[in-house]
């Protein structure tokens, strides 16, 4: 059973990074590629999504930094107490090394520092939030950085129109007497290729053969593409979620609509109203980005706090239930109730002009 | 679980296609206004009013109406 509490631990804040350049889904010039069939408009009823940043770009890692730079200013922290970086994602700056590592130097922190990286998606931010607490909760740890999101791909292609960028941190600390986190999570390998991209990883190399176009399920897609199968993935999230929820619930004891907020990986509207409905919690404690960002994989539970709570939250006790899931397939759901958060203005970044700094 | 009222859920679903359209041997998959966007419709429908979680693959193999209907059946 993969539950676990860690205690005297809290969220200090919540930052977020987007492209500055916004792509909406009806605009006739943009970089849309729909399934044959499906019009704009369908599209946008189906999976409340309707604009998105992008950039070309722009980085997750790009679109992180600048967020925690922005939260450690909010927050006022010394860079140097920073004991831990974790970076969730699936758009690593390079193969090797870690995304982390690199952000370690271009943040400042002391090389005293813990890094690594999480290859999660969806359910990303609630492992990384895990992973995180858990160095605090049972080791010396005092703070940490939990970066998460997905942003420009390892090759370029026609971008999917319910996928946006995104970059956030999430600042925790040590907190004595803090009640902290209760999580469950799961996991489920028999579905590794409902969401995959089947080049460039080991088992097959990127070769020129990997950018051969071929069919999948309407679209046409090179093998450096991520690909998905919708209804399988769909079906996953209304059925997978709600438990998950509920199982966390039960465990611990607690009525799960006994919370303030609910806040669910935005998937896509159609999958996420299905789960609100089952679960019957009440719309306006349950807020949204999707509309605004589309899917942002691991980013957006903590970007629908920054762009949905902002003004809400901040100096009022607020009791938290988030749920991440989808690629792996891999889900998670954690409780905490914050009695105090700092939350950034959202960190519009624009597309660097300069030549890159980088190898 | 009644064939009838499952071609009415399952018609209902189509916002275009007129519901006298659907019957146990319509096939589904030929109708204009059909997408993936109404398969996932069918499944939530399906989870819905059954409680049974369909695939994608439970959507593909069926030809016509009645061949989900079977499938959630069997499901049952």
């Amino acid at each position: 059973m993969a539950f676990c509490e860690f205690k005297n631990v809290r969220i200090a804040g919540v930052a977020a990074g987007v492209p500055k350049n916004i792509v909406s889904i009806l605009s006739g010039d943009s970089d849309v590629m729909l399934a044959e069939g499906t019009s704009a408009e369908d599209f946008v009823e189906a999976t409340g999504v309707r604009e998105r940043r992008v950039s070309q770009k722009l980085t997750t890692s790009d679109l992180c930094c600048a967020a925690a730079e922005k939260l450690i200013a909010d927050l006022g922290w010394n860079k140097d107490e920073v004991d831990a970086i974790f970076f969730v994602s699936q758009t690593a700056d390079y193969i090797l090394p870690a995304t982390s590592c690199i952000i370690q130097d271009r943040l400042g922190l002391s090389k005293e520092c813990y890094a690594t990286d999480i290859a999660l998606g969806c359910s990303g931010w609630v492992y990384g939030l895990s992973n995180a607490v858990s160095l605090i909760s049972s080791n010396n740890f005092k703070k940490v950085l939990l970066m998460a999101g997905d942003a420009k791909k390892r090759a370029e292609a026609p971008a999917d129109p319910l996928f946006g960028h995104a970059g956030t941190v999430t600042a925790i600390e040590y907190a004595e007497g803090d009640n902290g986190f209760q999580f469950h999570f799961g996991t489920d390998g028999s579905g590794y290729d409902a969401i995959i991209t089947p080049d460039g990883g080991s088992r097959n190399q990127v070769s020129p053969a990997s950018f051969e176009q071929y069919e999948f399920e309407g679209k046409m897609m090179h093998h450096m593409q991520t690909r998905m199968k919708g209804m399988d993935v769909f079906s996953f999230g209304i059925s997978t979620a709600p438990k998950t929820v509920k199982k966390l619930a039960e465990h611990y004891g607690f009525d799960y609509l006994d919370n303030d907020y609910f806040i669910f990986h935005q998937a896509n509207m159609k999958m996420n109203n299905m789960i609100v409905k089952k679960l019957k919690l009440p719309t306006e404690k349950v807020p949204s980005c999707m509309y605004n960002f589309g899917n942002t994989s691991s980013a957006s539970i903590p970007l629908t706090i920054v762009s949905e709570l902002k003004g809400k939250v901040e100096n009022k006790p607020t009791r938290f239930l988030c749920c991440g899931f989808g690629v792996g397939l891999s889900w998670g759901t954690v409780r905490f109730e914050n009695q105090s958060i700092i939350i950034s203005d959202l960190v519009e970044v624009e597309d660097n002009k300069e030549e890159s700094q980088w190898v | 679980m009644e064939l009838k009222t499952f071609i009415e859920n399952f018609a209902a679903q189509f916002d275009d296609t007129d519901a006298s359209v659907f019957t146990a041997e319509t096939k589904f998959r030929d109708l204009d206004e059909w997408s993936s966007l109404i398969g996932l419709s069918l499944i939530a429908m399906v989870d819905e009013e059954y409680d049974i979680t369909l695939k994608g693959d439970d959507i593909k193999n069926a030809i016509t109406v009645e061949d989900l209907f079977n499938t959630v059946k069997s499901k049952m």
